[in-house]
């Protein structure tokens, strides 16, 4: 039973590095190299402290994205939840809360979000595709209830100016440290706990889960609760950060969440995938419209690089995969002749 | 039907995945008119040659002759094309399609108007289960239908596409006897109008019913082919095995100890009814019974993985939560599910994952797992229970069906259980594995194990049970002592009054 080295050859066995996920971490790399070298300002710190910005929302609500898809569901609502925790907070700062209050509160309240589609989902055991589209316009809906088209913008100026600053004098943004400790947390959470082994198990055959003693339906439904309150939480940020508490904050941001997960590697039938690569995701995504937006690019241009990366990224695995099998069965075929 | 052109001939092929090597240089041919049974253990490449007639994989090496012609499958479209069909242990039918257009997927016949006609689609239906001698109204769906019909209707859709080689991977796992005369008159009649079927079966006594010829297969090499008049049951396996096998069936006489298990009056709405038995430490005790009978569901229940609507479940003496895999686990229960792929198994994940994932959080360190005892967990199981694999981090999906099967022991096994519950241990592994199985199961008993085996293999059930609980339509019909347990007794009452009929 000693490890068999692969191939004829007996050279290293490279097949097992050479997955989607480092392909991605290394192609992200290469970008953000190649663009600080081609293009004018990328490489300042003041476009640094941007990206991360742009960065932030995605990257963060890719952590609990990520869970639920490696379980093969998925959460479509969370830019609605964000909205609706942004328009809360609004409301909440109208009716002369402290913001040490509507601060906690928004997380919680985008945690009871995710309470819901939990409960729609495993309690009910409706499809989380549906339920969460569903949610997405109801969620959306109550933000425009509570706040209308109107906006809020007299937050406090140290929560505000804390979230675009930086770390002393420095180009560290100041957000960059929750970034990396919630990405810290869920990636150890993913792939060093029981609870991350059971999100692979649950995502390849909720079934084998179900007769390993899994509890399936537990672990999804406190998933969509997470997930809400990062939602929350990334609401409170995304308010702060535009100093403007809004209905329609963050429309559309779910996409870009769903895109940048499967880009990273993540399979939409679950079961498959890793954080690094998830991360490497978000940064290729937002390195590349940034340095195509400081190349004067259009915003259609933009959409139309996320798409096709989107649609990439989906169909080169495959060719990859068919191309090595008739490679390697060209190679047997030239080996049996001689 | 002598030496005469083969109407499929496997010449010299090879396969091989990563580092294993599937096939190697596999020649046998298939004549009309005649069956011949592929034997060999698991793992010795019988599925894998079932897999390239079917154009789903290509030869590395090697070539497939239809009619004395080369031929090459870029797909199982072609390999369709050429006239053969393959009929799976599990038919993959549409459910929701009725029987008719099931047989007729993929070639619809037309009206003028281009629409598909029904009517000529229900009277080729019609046609095809009278000529194959079988009642299946082609108008029902296929949604509900035994696998024996479903596995009907797959032959009635081969015979509409002009199928001349059949080609059968293991049909009869998951049939009753009666099923399984059924589909061996089916396939009588379909080789005396010229047809070759290739037959594979752990069951000998279907091969030298039901074979002419017999090809065996070792560790994905050629071994024989001869006809099967000429071969002993004994002769077959000791070829397929490399070796004689001892007893079969080593059950060791224990004296039995306290109550492990005890069910009482467990039923479940339109599924089991009033199910009372106890199993003691040291004791095997056979669920045995007709495919249907409820042997799964109950001991599904009993493990919490199914819900029940009445009754007790008391593990020493201990009541136990109902519904509630987790509890039972806790208390000692270990299940080995029927189904390996659906069930025991996360096909996709590594062996090691699968080996150690019921007791993730008892490998833990502060909550933490970086690999490191999970490696060590399943290199040890695997080891004990000699599974034969490349490496530990290789999907499970790449190990053949009785390996599969030891890393399902392996991950019951190595949660440590006093009850272990085991649903068709044997199902579908060769031979030599099974004797393992046997041999395992009896050892476990030996130490005080309490063993729950749910079985279809009535030799398994009297070789290795101290007690044989019969159900019959979800009602126990027979408790009978290893004394009393014979192939007569057990088939009475599982079959009850219409055995007499």
């Amino acid at each position: 039973m000693s490890e068999t080295s692969s191939g004829v050859s007996g050279r290293p066995d490279l097949k097992r590095f050479a997955t989607w996920d480092t392909a991605i971490i290394v192609l992200t790399v290469l970008v953000l190299v190649v663009a600080s070298v081609v293009v004018d300002n990328f490489g300042t710190s003041r476009n640094f402290t941007f990206m991360v910005l742009d960065l932030m929302p995605i990257l963060l609500i890719a952590l609990p994205m990520t869970f639920i898809i490696v379980t093969g569901e998925i959460d479509l609502s969370v830019a609605s939840t964000l909205g609706l925790t942004s328009s809360l907070m609004g409301w909440f700062w109208n009716h002369n809360l402290s913001i040490e209050m509507i601060i906690p509160l928004c997380i919680l309240i985008g945690a009871v979000a995710g309470v819901l589609n939990g409960f729609l989902i495993t309690g009910l055991g409706l499809p989380s595709l549906a339920v969460t589209i569903g949610t997405l316009a109801l969620y959306r809906g109550l933000a425009l209830v509570v706040l209308g088209d109107s906006a809020v913008a007299d937050f406090p100026f140290n929560y505000t100016g804390w979230v675009t600053g930086t770390l002393g004098d420095g180009s560290i943004p100041n957000v960059l440290i929750p970034i990396i400790a919630l990405a810290v947390v869920f990636g150890i959470v993913l792939h060093a706990t029981p609870i991350g082994r059971s999100l692979y198990a649950i995502g390849a055959n909720a079934q084998a889960a179900h007769f390993s003693g899994i509890r399936v339906a537990r672990t999804k439904f406190w998933l969509y609760v997470v997930s809400g309150a990062v939602c929350g939480l990334v609401g409170v940020l995304w308010t702060l950060r535009y100093s403007s508490a809004r209905a329609d904050n963050g429309a559309g941001l779910e996409l870009a969440v769903v895109a940048a997960v499967l880009l990273g590697g993540v399979s939409i039938f679950g079961g498959k995938g890793s954080l690094p690569g998830v991360i490497a995701g978000v940064v290729l995504l937002t390195a590349l419209q940034n340095a195509l937006r400081l190349e004067d690019v259009s915003g259609q241009a933009l959409n139309i690089v996320t798409g096709a990366l989107l649609v990439l990224s989906v169909l080169l695995p495959n060719i990859v995969t068919t191309v090595r099998g008739n490679w390697q069965r060209r190679r047997l075929r030239q080996s049996a002749a001689r | 039907m002598a030496e005469a052109t083969a109407l499929l001939e496997v010449h010299d092929v090879s396969k091989s995945f990563g580092a294993v090597a599937a096939v190697q240089g596999v020649s046998f041919p298939l004549y009309g008119g005649e069956a011949h049974a592929l034997v060999g253990e698991n793992g010795a490449g019988k599925s894998t040659i079932v897999k390239m007639l079917a154009g789903v994989h290509r030869p590395d090496t090697g070539t497939l002759r239809v009619n004395g012609a080369d031929v090459e499958f870029a797909g199982p479209a072609d390999a369709k094309a050429a006239g053969i069909a393959v009929i799976y242990q599990e038919p993959t039918l549409f459910p929701d399609l009725s029987v008719a257009e099931n047989i007729a997927m993929g070639n619809q016949p037309l009206t003028r108007l281009r629409q598909i006609d029904r009517k000529a689609m229900h009277a080729t239906a019609e046609r095809l289960f009278a000529r194959l001698g079988v009642h299946l109204d082609p108008t029902r769906p296929a949604r509900g239908l035994s696998i024996a019909d479903q596995q009907l209707v797959e032959i009635a859709k081969a015979l509409s596409s002009e199928a001349r080689i059949l080609i059968m991977d293991e049909p009869t796992a998951a049939l009753s006897a009666v099923e399984v005369e059924r589909l061996f008159a089916v396939v009588r009649s379909l080789r005396d109008e010229g047809a070759a079927i290739l037959f594979i079966s752990h069951r000998f006594e279907e091969i030298t019913e039901l074979c002419e010829r017999v090809t065996i297969m070792r560790d994905g090499k050629h071994v024989a082919t001869e006809m099967v008049a000429d071969l002993s049951v004994d002769d077959m396996i000791r070829r397929m095995v490399g070796r004689d096998l001892s007893a079969l069936f080593p059950k060791q006489e224990v004296e039995p100890g306290e109550v492990m298990l005890e069910v009482s009056s467990l039923s479940r709405a339109g599924v089991f009814r009033d199910i009372s038995f106890d199993v003691r430490a040291g004791e095997i005790v056979a669920l045995a019974g007709l495919v249907g009978a409820g042997r799964s569901e109950v001991v599904q229940a009993v493990f919490g993985v199914d819900p029940y609507d009445s009754g007790i479940v008391k593990i020493r003496g201990k009541r136990l939560k109902p519904g509630n895999p987790r509890a039972a686990m806790a208390a000692g229960m270990a299940l080995v599910p029927e189904d390996r792929r659906q069930q025991g198994l996360v096909m996709d994940l590594s062996i090691e994952r699968n080996v150690t994932l019921p007791r993730e959080r008892k490998l833990a360190r502060l909550g933490l797992l970086f690999g490191g005892a999970e490696r060590r967990a399943a290199a040890k199981w695997t080891r004990q229970l000699q599974t034969k694999l490349g490496r530990l981090s290789d999907a499970v999906s790449t190990l053949s069906g009785g390996n599969q099967q030891k890393v399902v022991l392996a991950k019951w096994l190595s949660t440590a259980p006093q009850l272990l519950i085991v649903d068709e241990p044997t199902r579908g592994i060769d031979v030599g594995t099974k004797a393992e199985v046997h041999r395992l199961m009896s050892s476990l008993a030996a130490d005080g194990l309490a063993v729950l085996m749910v079985s279809s293999e009535l030799p398994e059930v009297l070789g290795m049970a101290d007690r044989v609980i019969v159900l019959r339509e979800g009602r126990v019909a027979a408790v009978l002592n290893r004394d009393e347990a014979t192939e007569e007794s057990v088939m009475y009452a599982a079959m009850g009054q219409e055995a007499a009929a």
